[in-house]
């Protein structure tokens, strides 16, 4: 589904600033792949995302989604193909705008926006059904202000937002990072859900190691703009967080304090 | 009594003018509070959409003619600001002040080099005029100013519920957001500056008409009165205008009633050139009430929770 090849990014280059957050970094993924993301602050695991989104251009190397060259292609043209959540409860919806129309936007995502009136009573009816599937109570309360939500309400909106319409590929951030330890499991498990529903193409950063191994069907650990550790399939099934934490000290050869303070378990 | 006479006398005049400005705060609440731009170009559009009109229909132009042109005219001002700012990334307000600058060189050549060009309502058929302010009869601009800003709100409560209009909503208040749904964000803000810089050059126009000529400095500190208007119509009228329509209809009440302030502070005895220090004080005045009512409140919070 997605070819990365080779892709190169420099931070303030010729500066003294410089930083290369990523270095000659090559990844395929495979259609219904469902990849978590681990690796230590820096590490360029965002700066990954943030490229395959379309942020900001890379230096060299290509991005090939289905099969098509999307390397130089506008962050908002590759939306279409691209589901995404972020870190930031903020960030991914419109606090000042209700939660249908928030919806009504995802829902329109890739699309032409003209002149038809911005929300249907149809797209409504489907949206509360979408909402009520989540079990947060949403459902009733379809023309609240984003704004008014919870943390992990707005994060839960996000993620069927990036789902309303199926993407190629889905990009989660740390998306369950910012809440507390009850709600994010509550997401991760929504995450769970939605994504083998409609077998979606994904890749799940996250600093918790057991997360990362419980979930997904492969694990990539990056370390200094590199994928230093790739374990799928069986493999994967057997992996330990000891063992993992055994993996990165040799990947990257830091200590083992630094590993504690880099990656909770 | 002398004073409550005069003042009483100079109301219509100051509604009117408040209305027509209030068309005006209308465009720019597009940019500064939909979009969340500080938009300066307005300064210069507005007097740009008084010198088009004025010039055309001393040309022989229909008048309702002349004003369409006139905000086409804006509009293409609002597209330069546009583009120095998302094809040049010049910071919005900076580009703003370039168009504004600009624009005085602008609409001095549109003027035939005059500082100022009359159009007389003997001669010409104005749509509207102050003249006619306190007269009960059709030519009183008051109707036709009211309908126009209604046609404005109306389109606008429209044009902000469709698919475009909710990207742009979603544009101004979170660009991340917007492009991850795929929202062309660069494109939203430029429509959003035409739209905006057309509809402020539409009350240039009508103004220009309404006062019976165009001048170079007629558009002179448009962006606080613009400001002025969103911000006393909200303090005003916030508890009990919810309805995106209705917000704009706060925004010209804010406009009228800026107005009749700036009315009565004449009377007071000051005179007109001190407007524009008048102007500044009452917009920060306003600016300031509602932080002043919020440390207000907290105090009395403060006071009830130590009685509590
Ligand atoms: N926009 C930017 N400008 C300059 N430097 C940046 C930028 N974004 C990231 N970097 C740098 O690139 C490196 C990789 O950052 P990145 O955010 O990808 O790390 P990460 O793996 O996501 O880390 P974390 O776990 O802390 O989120 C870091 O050194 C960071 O400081
Ligand atoms: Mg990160």
């Amino acid at each position: 589904m997605l070819e990365i090849k080779n892709i190169c990014k420099t931070f303030n280059k010729g500066t003294v600033n410089e930083k290369v957050a990523i270095n000659n970094l090559s990844l395929t993924l495979e259609d219904g792949d469902f990849v978590t993301v681990i690796g230590g602050n820096g590490a360029g695991k965002s700066t990954m995302l943030n490229l395959i989104a379309g942020a900001f251009p890379v230096d060299s190397g290509s991005i090939i989604a289905n099969g098509k060259d999307i390397t130089h292609l506008p962050d908002f043209k590759r939306a279409s193909i691209l589901g995404r959540v972020f870190q930031d409860p903020m960030m991914g919806t419109s606090a000042n705008m209700l939660i249908e129309e928030n919806l009504a936007l995802a829902n329109r995502r890739g699309q032409k926006r003209g002149l038809k009136w911005g929300i249907s009573d149809a797209e409504r009816e489907d949206f509360k059904k979408q909402l009520a599937a989540l079990n947060l109570g949403l459902e009733d309360r379809l023309s609240t202000k984003v704004g008014l939500l919870s943390g992990g309400q707005r994060q839960a909106l996000t993620l069927l937002m990036a789902v309303l319409r199926k993407p190629d590929l889905l990009l989660l951030d740390e998306h369950t990072a910012a809440l507390d330890p009850k709600t994010a499991a509550k997401v991760l498990e929504m995450t769970d859900r939605i994504v083998s529903k409609h077998n979606l193409t994904t890749l799940m950063v996250t600093h918790n190691m057991k997360d990362a191994i419980e979930h997904g069907n492969r694990l990539i650990m990056m370390d200094a703009g590199r994928i230093v550790v790739d374990i799928r399939g069986e493999e994967k099934k057997k992996l330990t967080v000891p063992y993992l934490i055994d993996l990165f000290s040799k990947a990257s050869g830091s200590t083992e304090a630094n590993d504690a303070m880099l990656l909770s378990k | 009594m002398d004073f409550f006479g005069s003042l009483l006398n100079a109301t219509p005049g100051a509604v009117s003018q408040g209305i027509i400005w209030g068309i005006m705060a209308i465009g720019l609440y597009i940019t500064f509070k939909i979009m969340d731009i500080a938009d300066l170009s307005v300064d210069g559009s507005f007097a740009t959409g008084g010198a088009v009109c004025v010039m055309l229909i001393r040309g022989g132009c229909n008048p309702w003619l002349a004003v369409l042109v006139a905000m086409c005219a804006g509009g293409v001002a609002g597209l330069i600001t546009a583009l120095l700012h998302t094809k040049c990334e010049i910071p919005a307000i900076l580009s703003g002040i370039l168009t504004q600058l600009a624009l005085y060189s602008i609409n001095l050549r549109i003027m035939g080099g005059r500082a100022n060009q009359p159009v007389s309502v003997d001669k010409y058929p104005l749509l509207v005029s102050q003249r006619y302010v306190r007269e009960l009869s059709l030519r009183n601009p008051l109707p036709l100013i009211i309908l126009l800003t209604a046609i404005v709100i109306g389109f606008m409560y429209w044009f902000f519920g469709t698919e475009r209009g909710c990207s742009m909503r979603a544009t101004g208040d979170n660009p991340n957001m917007a492009k991850a749904q795929g929202i062309n964000v660069k494109n939203n803000i430029i429509l959003a500056l035409v739209f905006s810089n057309a509809i402020v050059a539409f009350s240039g126009a009508l103004i220009a008409q309404f006062q019976g000529s165009a001048d170079i400095n007629m558009g002179r500190g448009a962006i606080v009165i613009g400001l002025a208007a969103v911000i006393i119509g909200e303090v005003f009228t916030k508890k009990f205008f919810k309805n995106f329509a209705l917000k704009l209809l706060g925004v010209s009440i804010g406009a009228i009633i800026y107005y009749l302030v700036l009315q009565v502070t004449l009377q007071l005895g000051l005179n007109t050139n001190d407007l524009k220090l008048i102007s500044a004080t009452i917009v920060a005045v306003f600016l300031a009430i509602p932080y002043w009512k919020k440390l207000a409140s907290q105090k009395a919070g403060r006071k009830g929770g130590r009685n509590a």
